[in-house]
């Protein structure tokens, strides 16, 4: 089970957009093996950036409309969320490493 | 978090078939055994809904649900797993130092099994339009494409497996073949051949991939007569084959001329304790039953080079 929170179309505005910090979405689906895969890596970077970088999933299937909006037509994609705009934009499973630099960065610029 | 260890009887770089059953095998063998995982568990038959070939499963099971169960038998028998990249390995005598972005660990035998990533295309539009209507995975991506045009670029089983999954949402599936005949075997051959919705385009290739701000078309060449004609398309599914990991590992080990590994019948390579196993390996036949078969064989004569 993974420990990002679960959010919807309707509470996407709430829960990312308004956030006060960074926030890195999972789009995801239950047929999408690669999603499940990446999905303990995603955990690894909740614990190393808890406090810091918040973790929320969605459901592409449950909750298409957020996906569409931001032009999401392959999963995994994972987003990053600053002040209300789309800051990093990953499609398909990367190093690890590679996901750290991308979080380290949306935090260093201002 | 739990604290990782640095030194270790056996390191096995990747957690695709072949990786995770060699770790089975090791840890069963009560060898300390570190897993590393660049992205995550499973490997490329992740991408398998459903893996009919498979011994053992009468109606079949999904690529996803096999591998987490390999996985979860290895850290049942005592494997760590640890998600880092490996860029290179260095080798004193019987010591290996594995060097990764977050650190390095040694151990008395190495096994690789690194795998393969899926070959691109390498023409104009492909780079910019993936997840944007190029992709690599129609099991994570047809519903995106639903009643519409979409093409399969390739003629092997994989090419020929996302067409027929694709045939679940979209109105129409053009699969695109260099050749003109598939490489795949005789059963997917008929199951294509076969379906209402696909359509083959024979001796053609994709050399450019058109679009605004998703795919739109696709400049298809037949090979034969030079002729270029468009292709409307919201969706192209490329599948033309993988290449070997194998980058980090020039100099050290020898590879063949598209750098996969070569080892010898005990699967060792060029450097004593180092193997290789699965698709990464010169030779394999990609699948993954020979890819589990490689970690035992293996795994064993890991055992036995540590012990000697």
């Amino acid at each position: 089970m993974s420990k990002s929170e679960e959010v919807t179309d309707a509470k996407f505005d709430e829960m990312v957009l308004k956030s006060k910090m960074p926030v890195l979405v999972d789009f995801w689906a239950p047929w999408c093996g690669p999603c499940k895969m990446i999905e303990p890596v995603v955990d690894v970077l909740a614990d190393e950036y808890e406090g810091k970088v918040s973790f929320v999933r969605m459901n592409v299937d449950d909750s298409p409309n957020t996906a569409r909006q931001y032009g999401v037509m392959s999963i995994p994609t994972l987003m990053v969320f600053k002040n209300g705009q789309p800051v990093s934009n990953i499609v398909g499973f990367r190093p690890k490493p590679e996901l750290s630099k991308v979080l380290d960065k949306a935090l260093e610029d201002g | 978090m739990k604290e990782i260890k640095k030194k270790y009887d056996v390191i096995i770089i990747g957690g695709g078939p072949a990786g995770l059953s060699a770790g089975i095998y090791t840890a069963r063998a009560r060898l300390s055994t570190l897993l590393i995982e660049k992205s995550g568990i499973g490997g490329q038959i992740i991408n398998s809904e459903m893996v009919e070939n498979y011994p053992g499963f009468t109606n079949g099971i999904s690529g996803i649900d096999l591998t987490q169960a390999m996985h979860q038998q290895a850290v049942k028998f005592g494997v760590e797993t640890i998600y880092d990249e490996v860029t290179g390995i260095k080798v004193a005598g019987k010591q290996k130092t594995v060097t990764t972005a977050q650190g390095k660990f040694t151990a008395t035998a190495v096994i690789i099994a690194g795998g393969a990533s899926r070959q691109k295309l390498g023409v104009p539009g492909e780079w910019e339009f993936t997840g944007r209507g190029v992709s690599y995975c129609a099991t994570c991506d047809g519903a995106f494409f639903r009643d519409k045009t979409v093409a399969v670029v390739g003629g092997g089983n994989a090419a020929t497996t996302e067409a027929l999954e694709l045939t679940k949402f979209a109105s129409e599936v053009v699969l695109i073949h260099r050749r003109n005949e598939l490489r795949a075997t005789k059963i997917m051959h008929e199951r294509v051949k076969s379906h209402p919705k696909i359509k083959i385009s024979w001796d053609t290739v994709v050399i450019e991939i058109l679009g605004d701000k998703a795919v739109e078309q696709l400049k298809l060449q037949n090979v034969k007569t030079k002729k270029e004609t468009l292709l409307p398309a919201s969706g192209v599914f490329i599948s033309v084959g993988s290449q070997p990991y194998t980058g980090y590992l020039k100099g050290v080990l020898e590879l063949d001329e598209v750098g996969s590994i070569i080892t010898d019948d005990k699967l060792e390579t060029d450097v004593p304790g180092i193997f290789a196993v699965g698709d990464i390996r010169s030779g394999s036949i990609r699948q993954v039953v020979s890819a589990a078969g490689d970690g035992a064989v293996a795994a064993v004569n890991a055992g036995k080079y540590i012990s000697e």
